[in-house]
């Protein structure tokens, strides 16, 4: 222990965790984006190397990713779409301009909402079963078995649920887009006595393509992510069944983080000029 | 397999030389020349930390080593990129110590992936393989089911199953008899030899239960903390003059009791707590 006469080495420990930190954070930035280009690289060459990306584990990645989310993207998306517009009204009809609330409601949802809230759902849905599944076959020498039968793991494994994840996504996020703005209008048109149609169509005529599509190209970026942290957790597995319950944990808080995060610089750059 | 018969074979399979290996700052095989001949059952032995496993991890291709060689089918190991090693990884099977097998498919579908991905068979040609490899470590009508259905010593014989499934030149078993009753065993033993006899491969078993390498063992090398003590027939390992190898014949291969320093200086190079 330092005597009365060193420096307390309390402070430098945290220092040292500190960097430490630092470099394992950049070590698994670096690792997932070697798996990006390593995926891409098989995705393109995987044929000429005589492996190539088979179409069968892509469709069931986008069954368990995108068609087994859709009640529960359904659901929230319908929720939040109507809790927008409860909000919208009670705010606005301060101002006498509860009418406007389709206004909120369609750039919110498309913009923001949608994508935001589809994304956080994906991560912790299916970003968390790429993890514990990574961490469960490195544990189970899976991996390893896969090696050795000249099989590559990152095409075999990322590939599919890079490809599915691209696809599943940005498709879910029309969808909670669909469904939002339906949930919305059916208690916006309740309250306010619009029409059903009027409705529609101040909607449409508010929203532009580039409004639909701000909120794919998040959605894109979010796929991305959600499918990395994911790899890159459960690659990470250390010991047993607890290992894998935390490399699980840390791709959900991780991956909503790196969304959040990422939704925030997003619309920073985009909005400005 | 006689021994004789096994030296005649001037090309050994496996060529080991000179193999060095460090996991961060300490060195886990100090140097180890080892050849393992065409059709021969050779085991590996040796207790825990004894580096027999990083041994085959490196024959397998999946460690890189410090230095030395090692020539698997007369092709250099340490300097093949990924894409050779794939190539070559085709000529071997491997079963793992706990089957490896993938839970997310069947076991006729575990047997067959290696067919599927190096194969242009037909999915019929293929079936026909899997249920004749799973009919050889008799699982013949298994195919249907989970790896989460089956015994411990089930999973071992359809892991064997899908390591043998591409008629391999080589295989490798890691501590095939781990964690299995005497009488499931004795039953993998035989099936290993079954195996070597039926399809003529050379067969390399890591293992540190000694019953089963002497009832397998063409060759046995016995590993000691990173060195070779000895290679040789069953009857020679036996009868070695060498203390070290009776001792731990007659330990079978216990772990040492060390005290907690003890160990994490064996594990790191020093006690973390100095």
């Amino acid at each position: 222990m330092a005597d009365s006469g060193e420096t307390d080495p309390a402070p430098l420990r945290a220092l040292e965790g500190i960097g430490r930190g630092t470099v394992r954070g950049l070590d698994s930035l670096g690792f997932g984006a070697s798996l990006i280009w390593d995926a891409l690289g098989w995705l393109l060459l995987g044929p000429r190397r005589g492996q190539p990306v088979r179409p069968q584990p892509v469709f069931a990645e986008m069954m368990e990713i995108g068609v087994r989310a859709i009640p529960i993207v359904s659901m929230l998306s319908a929720t939040i779409g109507i809790m927008l517009a409860i909000q919208g009204i009670y705010q606005l009809k301060r101002f006498g301009a509860e009418s406007q609330v389709v206004i909120g409601v369609a750039f919110g949802m498309t913009r923001e909402f949608a994508p935001l809230i589809t994304g956080i759902l994906v991560a912790g849905r299916s970003g968390s079963a790429l993890a514990a599944r990574l961490g469960t076959m490195t544990i189970n020498q899976e991996i390893d078995a896969l090696r050795v039968m000249g099989i590559n793991p990152v095409r075999f494994l990322v590939v599919p649920s890079l490809l599915a994840m691209l696809v599943m996504l940005p498709a879910l996020v029309i969808w909670a887009d669909l469904v939002s703005l339906v949930a919305a209008g059916f208690y916006i048109t309740a309250d306010l006595g619009m029409t059903l149609g009027a409705y529609v169509n101040q909607t449409l005529d508010l929203l532009g393509t580039g409004d639909v599509l701000h909120g794919l190209e998040k959605s894109v970026i979010f796929a991305a992510l959600i499918t990395v942290v994911g790899i890159v957790d459960g690659a990470s597995v250390e010991g047993g069944a607890e290992g894998v319950g935390r490399v699980t944990t840390n791709a959900v808080v991780h991956g909503i983080t790196a969304i959040v995060l990422t939704d925030m610089l997003f619309a920073f750059a985009t909005t400005r000029g | 397999m006689a021994a004789a018969a096994v030296h005649s074979e001037p090309q050994p399979v496996i060529e080991v030389s000179g193999l060095v290996t460090h996991y961060g700052e300490r060195e886990i095989l100090h140097g180890i020349d080892l050849s393992i001949y065409k059709g021969e059952i050779m085991v590996i032995m040796g207790g825990s930390g004894s580096g027999k496993t990083t041994l085959l991890r490196h024959m397998l291709g999946l460690e890189k080593a410090t230095s030395g060689s090692i020539k698997l089918l007369g092709r250099e190991l340490t300097s093949m990129s990924e894409l050779e090693l794939y190539d070559l990884s085709k000529k071997m099977g491997v079963a793992f110590q706990g089957g490896a097998l993938f839970s997310s498919m069947t076991v006729g579908e575990n047997v067959m992936l290696p067919l599927i991905e190096h194969t242009k068979l037909d999915r019929g040609t293929m079936e026909i393989m899997m249920r004749m490899k799973l009919e050889i470590v008799n699982l013949a009508g298994f195919e249907h089911l989970a790896p989460a259905e089956l015994s411990g010593g089930m999973i071992k014989r359809a892991a064997f199953a899908r390591a043998v499934v591409m008629d391999p030149a080589v295989l490798f078993a890691d501590e095939p008899s781990a964690g299995l009753d005497p009488v499931v065993s004795r039953s993998l033993d035989e099936l290993i030899k079954d195996l070597r006899d039926a399809l003529g491969m050379t067969v390399v078993v890591v293992t540190h239960e000694l019953e089963s390498a002497f009832a397998i063992a063409d060759r046995i090398t016995m590993l000691d903390r990173g060195n070779i003590l000895t290679v040789g027939t069953v009857e020679e390992v036996r009868s070695s003059e060498n203390e070290r190898v009776q001792h731990l014949l007659n330990r079978c291969f216990e772990e040492e009791v060390l005290d907690a320093d003890a160990y994490l200086a064996r594990l790191f190079g020093e006690s973390p707590r100095d």
